[in-house]
């Protein structure tokens, strides 16, 4: 009798040589993309599953343990089918027969290697180097060695004061050990460091027991079967029990060189993270890229994404390069350090030192962009700084108040919550979901969470209101450690795709796109229908890109914004009918009372805005709620909207003793011109009379306060989450240029903001020189907005509450069918 | 507590009442039951309550297979009715068919008809 087996397809295989955070996270990368495309191989010759080779400063010091820190256990490569060699070293890669050859003899057939073999200590060439009792700071097998070693009173020698060597300094002095530290030259941390920073730094390490020695050169090592002593050049002989060396690691390109892999400094790879053998890629610290070696982890995971997204066979990604901030992790010792550390040609330095508090910062500056910036001591905003650097703003109008922090540019939401480190672990940090720091540590930690998103999803701190972020990205620093790095070099719109909100809004244009599926296309959208997130944004940028063709998707639309009214905790809706300017009448009242009887809702309330909001609507009544409404004459106040709010005004010159211009006029005629516009978010305007400012316009994403010469105009201000007062933008003489600039600021927000982006955080991004160079110093341009803002409104400006009273969307409002 | 389980299929209306992407709201005694079509005209039923917060689900954004709740953005699995991970919980679903271009339900009149008194009394 004959059997008949089904053989499935055989699998491309893929080898995986190196079994550490780079290599690993690439494959959790490709496994996201396609489960299913290769029959994976891991080769890796330390005998353990995959660890957080950062945390070995806390493993050292006794601040964790080795289960905490180990990434992936062994049930995880049984999970996903992978075959793990522990213990096992890759000798070299035969390219000619496609077979990896280890060190035991083995010989295993690829279609595809991936080298993430990392980077090793860098062991001077000095006698004595190879005794036992000295070590690199790189690997579980060197903890062990150095706590083996500790003892009370002993001697310890670190060789190099960068980073990883006061780490192992700081880790050491936590056992009682005697600590020195030799550096080759004048300047701890001279690679991230300038002079002053450095001298605060040393003096804080003192402060905690650690010796410092600078221009100390090492001559030999001395011992007989195990090291004793540390002779420097100038012959003074220092005893040890030992020694760690941290004079630098370089990228481990054995493997690479045993396969006659071309190599420099790293393996050198293209933008694709492929090798000179398309069959090898490389991650991680091992390669060279554009000339650059990376010894960080916040690339590293960069380049993970863009080479699964090759090696899954989809072909679209690129990796630029990466920018790089360094942070010590000692407890109790801030340090922190990005780009440029020297102030060169054409740079400009801004310098704050207060050394009785011991702090320290410098930003360099290169034509009002921040080209680098050293902090000692309160690094709280080291990831502003860097997002301002990466982002290359105009800090032009920040610069006064730059050193002082982002807590003193009108961000005065989490100011006086500096040193998140410092903090208890009862300390709420999302005052939005309740989340304390303890839980989101813990979190952290349980689940092995790197990024931002990660937190997010797991604690729901900084996943609403967004104003915690900054706390939550120092959180996520301070207890992943070492040299963990913030902020990734660019931000997608979503987990649906790898483009960024500026690439989808470049592509509408360039591609002429004119729906959101065709944007799916083009982008390589990963999910068939987008998500939550994404498709609203779409749906806006196709709106903002063609306001006389686009069909509007009301399935992309938040509830809100497809039911025209604003959903409450319960279900119900409230709604917010439009009082221009605020000015209302005896007839518009009792208008409003009639239907707040009629349809017995339960709560009438007056807004902030000068409106009257009628809560507790079921969604079935709305059409009768607003044809009533529109009866007397009403429209959508546009409550719920990412679109003109309120134009708030005072009574102005008409009736107030100090006015001095028409301010409730102007404000019913701007409300008027800018109702009905969609946005990338809420938008409210207010008007004053005088610089008394009663209408608070200077907190308003768009502020007019009269002056009896004129008009000053100012933009960006918010009274929400974080409050943050208007920059001034300018002073006009007449009511017309009034409408004109409002206008223009208004359409540039609106075709230049992401999705989502208030007013004021997208002119902290694009910096204010900016919006004033398309406003003031082009008026042309200007005026050119101001009229595609007038063509958008006129398609934009039909009430969509009487269409909806006269049957439109009839379906969204139907009463549920129920069921007997 | 009556314990013969009953169950019937309802007739809810057409395939096309629904939107592609969107859902109707249908009660059975009182409790609302949210019916989702998908992009690709698949079918599905399930309690109109957010296992977060009882936000009503209906009224959410629909993506393949899921949709995700208005309130406070927990993403729901419209086969299953469970929250997608790490968000724990799950919304009763209920089964559905398309017959003829008309959308069916099945509903277990039990759970729903019949109060639990004798718990209450005891």
């Amino acid at each position: 009798m004959t059997q008949t087996h089904s053989i499935p397809p055989e699998k491309p295989r893929l080898i995986l040589i190196g079994n550490g955070m780079a290599g690993i996270r690439t494959l959790e990368e490709l496994l996201k993309l396609t489960p299913e495309l290769y029959d994976i191989t891991v080769f890796g010759d330390e005998p353990y599953a995959n660890y957080n080779r950062i945390m070995l400063s806390p493993v050292l010091a006794g601040e964790q343990t080795i289960p905490d820190i180990m990434l992936n256990d062994d049930d995880w490569y049984d999970r996903h089918g992978i075959t793990l060699h522990k213990g096992v070293r890759v000798e070299r890669i035969d390219r000619l027969t496609r077979q990896v050859i280890t060190a035991d003899g083995g010989s295993f057939a690829y279609d595809r290697v991936l080298i993430a073999t990392g980077s090793r200590a860098f062991i001077p060439p000095l006698p004595g180097a190879d005794l036992p009792g000295v070590v690199g700071f790189r690997s579980i097998a060197d903890i062990d060695t150095m706590l083996k070693n500790c003892r009370e009173d002993g001697h310890a020698i670190v060789i190099g004061g960068g980073l990883l060597g006061l780490e192992a300094a700081a880790g050491l002095i936590a056992h009682g050990m005697n600590v020195t530290v030799l550096h080759r030259n004048s300047n701890l941390m001279d690679r991230q460091l300038d002079p002053a920073a450095g001298r605060l730094l040393e003096k804080s390490l003192e402060e905690r027991g650690i010796t410092i020695r600078l221009n100390a050169n090492t001559q030999n090592l001395s011992g007989v079967d195990y090291v004793t002593g540390v002779t420097l050049t100038t012959g003074e002989i220092l005893p040890a029990d030992l020694v760690v060396m941290a004079a630098g690691i370089r990228p481990n390109i054995d493997v690479a060189l045993n396969s006659r892999l071309y190599c420099e400094q790293g393996i050198v790879v293209d933008d694709t993270l492929q090798t000179y053998d398309p069959k090898i890629y490389a991650v991680g610290e091992c390669v060279q890229h554009r000339k650059q070696c990376y010894g960080l982890v916040a690339p590293l995971f960069e380049q993970a994404k863009v080479c699964a997204n090759h090696l899954a066979q989809f072909g679209i990604a690129k990796y630029g390069g990466s920018m790089t901030s360094t942070k010590l992790k000692v407890t109790g010792v801030d340090v922190f350090s990005a780009g440029e550390i020297h102030a060169g040609e054409g740079h400009e330095e801004i310098v704050l030192a207060d050394a009785a508090r011991g702090v320290y910062k410098k930003v360099i500056l290169r034509d009002n962009t921040i080209e680098g910036a050293v902090m000692v001591g309160d690094t709280m905003d080291g990831a502003w700084y860097f997002q301002l650097m990466r982002d290359k703003t105009d800090v032009t109008a920040l610069r006064e108040h730059l050193l002082f922090g982002q807590a003193h540019v009108g961000d005065a939401g989490h100011g006086a919550k500096a040193r998140v480190a410092s903090l208890p672990d009862s300390a709420e940090i999302c005052g939005c979901n309740g989340v304390c720091k303890g839980d989101i540590v813990k979190a952290i930690n349980e689940h092995k969470l790197f990024t931002l998103d990660e937190v997010r999803a797991h604690t729901k701190a900084s996943a609403s209101c967004g104003s915690c972020t900054g706390l939550v990205e120092d959180l996520l620093a301070s207890t992943l450690g070492g040299d963990y790095s913030v902020a990734p070099s660019v931000k997608s719109m979503c987990a649906c795709t790898d483009a960024t909100h500026d690439d989808v809004r470049a592509g509408i244009y360039r591609h002429g796109l004119q729906d959101i599926r065709a944007i799916f296309g083009q982008f390589n959208w990963k999910t068939a229908d987008g998500c939550a997130k994404c498709r609203p944004a779409l749906n806006y940028y196709l709106l903002c890109a063609w306001p006389e063709t686009y069909q509007d998707d009301p399935q992309s639309r938040f509830i809100n914004e497809r039911a025209h009214a604003n959903i409450q905790k319960d279900g119900t809706y409230s709604v917010i009918p439009r009082i221009w300017g605020g000015v209302t009448s005896p007839s518009e009242l009792r208008a409003i009372a009639d239907v707040a009887e009629r349809y017995k809702i339960p709560t009438v309330k007056i807004t902030g805005g000068q409106r009257i909001d009628l809560l507790g609507v079921k969604k079935e009544q709305l059409p009768e709620v607003w044809r009533d409404l529109s009866a007397a004459g009403f429209v959508s106040g546009h409550g719920y909207a990412k679109a003109l709010r309120t134009v708030k005004t005072c009574v102005g010159k008409e009736w107030c003793r100090f006015g001095t211009q028409d301010s409730t006029s102007l404000g019913i005629r701007l409300e008027q011109r800018t109702w009905g516009s969609w946005m990338p978010h809420k938008f409210k305007i207010a008007v004053s009379g005088c610089p008394r400012n009663c209408a608070e316009a200077t907190v308003k994403d768009l502020g007019v306060v009269c002056v009896d010469s004129g008009y000053e105009l100012s933009v960006g201000g918010n009274a929400g989450i974080k409050v943050r007062v208007t920059d001034f933008l300018c002073k006009v003489a007449t009511e017309d240029e009034v409408v004109e600039y409002t206008t223009a600021f208004i359409q540039l927000y609106r075709e230049e903001a992401h999705y989502l982006d208030r007013t004021a955080p997208w002119i902290e991004r694009v910096g204010l020189p900016y919006v004033q160079r398309r406003l003031i110093e082009d008026p042309v341009g200007r005026t050119e907005l101001a009229a595609r803002f007038r063509l958008s409104q006129q398609f934009s400006q039909t009430d969509p509450w009487a269409e909806r009273a006269a049957g439109k969307e009839s379906h969204e409002f139907a009463i549920p069918l129920e069921l007997v | 507590m009556n314990s013969t389980l009953k169950s019937a299929w309802y007739t809810i209306g057409q395939l096309t009442d629904i939107p592609r992407l969107g859902a109707k709201v249908v009660t059975f005694h009182g409790q609302p039951i949210a019916v989702f079509r998908t992009q690709t005209d698949d079918v599905f039923a399930l309690n109109d309550l957010c296992p977060h917060k009882g936000g009503p689900l209906s009224q959410g954004i629909v993506h393949d297979h899921k949709v995700t709740c208005p309130l406070h953005g927990w993403v729901i699995e419209l086969d299953s009715g469970s929250a997608t991970a790490p968000d724990e919980g799950c919304s009763h679903t209920y089964p559905v068919r398309v017959t003829a271009g008309k959308i069916e339900i099945e509903i277990q009149n039990m759970a729903v008809i019949e109060p639990n008194t004798e718990t209450l009394s005891t």
